[in-house]
C-alpha cells in the first residue's frame, strides 16, 4: 500500500483526507505541524506528500526546502495543498521543487484525489 | 462630469462624516485654504512690498513667513492624502486576511459535505441528500463570495497577478459554454456561438480573461428567464477583438444602468429575479478589461434584454 504523509494542522481536514485517501487505497500518515512532518518524513519515506503552507513551528515553504536538502527525502513528489493563492507563494513553492500546487477553495475532494492519483497510481 | 457631480465633490462636510476624519485632514478643504493664504499672501506682498519698497529685509522677511506658512499647509495636505491612502490600504489588507481565514473552515465544511454525500460513511436516503445538496450549495456560494472578495482586495492593491499571453478567445469562449452547459439546458435556453475563423488571438491574461467570459455568460443565463435565448458574438475592429453576448432576459432598469459596474450593486430586476450573487463579478470584470488595455461596455432594456461587450487588444506577436 502506498503511503502518504498529510501535513496539515486541521484536525478536521485530516480526518477527512485520511477518510478518502484510505477508500482510495492509500495509507495516510498524518502530520499536525512542520516540524513533525519533516521527521515523519524522514522516519516513514512515504511515496508522496501533502503540504499545507500555514503551519505552526515550521511554515510549509521551510518543510519543502527542508525536505528538499535531504538526500532521503528529496525525491519524494510534494503537492502543496492551501489557500494561500499569491504569485510569490506559488513561484517559490515551484522553485522550491513542488510537483504541485492546489488552492483548496478550487477543488472539490473527488479532484484532489484524482491529483494524487495522477502522480501516484496505487 | 455634470454641474452636480462636481457640487458633490465639494461636500466636504458631507465626506469629513463618511470617513471619520476632521475637516483639517480633508484634502480639498486644506487646498481651499491654501488658494486663499495664497491670494491673500500675494495681495500683502504686494502692498507692503509697495510700501517698504526701500527696506527690502521687511519684504524678505514677509515672504520668507508666507513660504513657511504654505510649507506647513502643504505638509499637512501630503499627510492627510496618506492617511486616506494608508486608510484604503488597511481596509483591502482586512478583507484579504478575513477572507483567507474564513477559507479554511470553508474548505473544511465542503469536502466534510462531499464525503457525506458520497455515501462512503454511510448509506444516505434521498432526504438527508437534498438536505446535504442545500448545505453544499452554500457553502459554495460563500467559497465563490470569499473568492470574489480576495479578488477585490488585489485589484484595490493593484496585486492582481496579470500574466499576458497570446490566446484564443472563442476557444476559453466555447470551453466556458460547455462548462455552463448542464445550467443552460436546465434553464432551457438556446446559446448561439459561432466565431469567425480569422480571428486572431488576444493579448492578455487568459486565466483573469475566463473571469470576465464566465461572469458575463453566467449573468445572461441567470438572467433569461424561462426559454429564452443568447448570441455570442466575436470579431476583429482594428487591433482589438470585439466579445459580445446577448441575451433576451429581463433587462437592467434604466435608472441603475448607471451604477451596474459599481462594487457591490445589485440592479432591483437582479433582485426580484435572482436572489444569489454578491454585486462583485461586474466589477471585477471591468478592472480585468480594463487592466488588460481594453473596454468594457452595454446597452439594455427593461424587460428586453441586455447586451455586454468587452474588447481586448489583438496578439502582435
Amino acid at each position: 500500500m502506498k503511503k502518504i504523509l498529510f501535513i496539515e494542522d486541521e484536525s478536521a481536514l485530516q480526518k477527512t483526507f485520511g477518510e478518502v485517501l484510505g477508500q482510495a487505497g492509500y495509507e495516510v500518515i498524518s502530520a499536525l505541524d512542520g516540524e513533525i512532518g519533516l521527521s515523519l518524513a524522514k522516519e516513514k519515506k512515504p511515496d508522496l506528500i501533502l503540504l499545507d503552507l500555514i503551519l505552526p513551528k515550521l511554515h510549509g515553504l521551510e518543510v519543502l526546502k527542508g525536505l528538499k536538502e535531504v538526500e532521503e527525502t528529496k525525491d519524494i513528489p510534494v503537492i502543496i495543498l492551501t489557500n494561500l493563492e499569491g504569485m510569490a507563494e506559488i513561484e517559490k513553492a515551484i522553485e522550491l521543487g513542488a510537483k504541485g500546487y492546489l488552492v483548496k477553495a478550487q477543488y472539490s475532494l473527488g479532484e484532489i484525489v484524482q491529483k494524487v492519483r495522477d502522480i501516484l497510481p496505487e | 462630469m455634470n454641474f452636480e457631480n462636481i457640487l458633490s465633490q465639494f461636500d466636504i462636510q458631507g465626506q469629513c462624516k463618511k470617513y471619520g476624519i476632521s475637516i483639517w485632514q480633508h484634502p480639498q478643504f486644506l487646498f481651499i485654504v491654501m488658494g486663499v493664504v495664497i491670494i491673500i499672501s500675494a495681495l500683502l506682498t504686494y502692498t507692503i512690498g509697495t510700501k517698504y519698497i526701500n527696506d527690502p529685509y521687511t519684504v524678505a522677511l514677509l515672504v520668507l513667513i508666507l513660504a513657511v506658512v504654505l510649507f506647513i499647509i502643504s505638509t499637512i495636505i501630503t499627510q492627510s492624502f496618506e492617511r486616506l491612502a494608508e486608510a484604503s490600504r488597511m481596509k483591502s489588507e482586512f478583507v484579504s486576511i478575513v477572507s483567507h481565514q474564513l477559507r479554511s473552515p470553508l474548505s473544511n465544511l465542503k469536502w466534510s459535505i462531499e464525503l457525506l454525500m458520497s455515501g462512503k460513511i454511510n448509506s444516505i436516503s434521498e432526504k438527508e441528500l437534498e438536505y446535504y445538496k442545500i448545505l453544499k450549495e452554500n457553502s459554495d456560494r460563500m467559497t465563490e463570495l470569499i473568492s470574489d472578495l480576495l479578488i477585490v482586495s488585489k485589484i484595490e492593491t493593484a496585486k492582481l497577478p496579470i500574466k499576458n499571453s497570446g490566446f484564443s478567445l472563442a476557444e476559453l469562449t466555447e470551453e466556458l459554454i460547455n462548462f455552463f452547459r448542464p445550467l443552460i439546458m436546465a434553464s432551457n435556453i438556446e446559446v448561439t456561438f459561432k466565431p469567425d475563423k480569422s480571428l486572431s488571438k488576444v493579448f492578455a491574461d487568459p486565466s483573469q480573461i475566463r473571469l470576465v467570459v464566465e461572469n458575463l455568460l453566467g449573468n445572461a443565463i441567470r438572467y433569461v428567464k424561462g426559454k429564452g435565448a443568447i448570441s455570442i458574438k466575436l470579431e476583429n475592429v482594428k487591433n482589438h477583438t470585439l466579445f459580445e453576448i446577448k441575451d433576451d432576459g429581463v433587462g437592467i432598469p434604466k435608472e441603475d444602468q448607471k451604477f451596474i459596474f459599481q462594487k457591490f450593486f445589485r440592479s432591483k430586476n437582479a433582485l426580484r429575479h435572482q436572489t444569489q450573487g454578491s454585486g462583485l463579478g461586474l466589477y471585477i470584470a471591468k478592472a480585468i478589461v480594463e487592466k488588460s488595455g481594453g473596454k468594457i461596455g452595454f446597452k439594455s432594456e427593461e424587460n428586453k434584454g441586455s447586451t455586454f461587450w468587452f474588447t481586448l487588444p489583438i496578439n502582435k506577436k
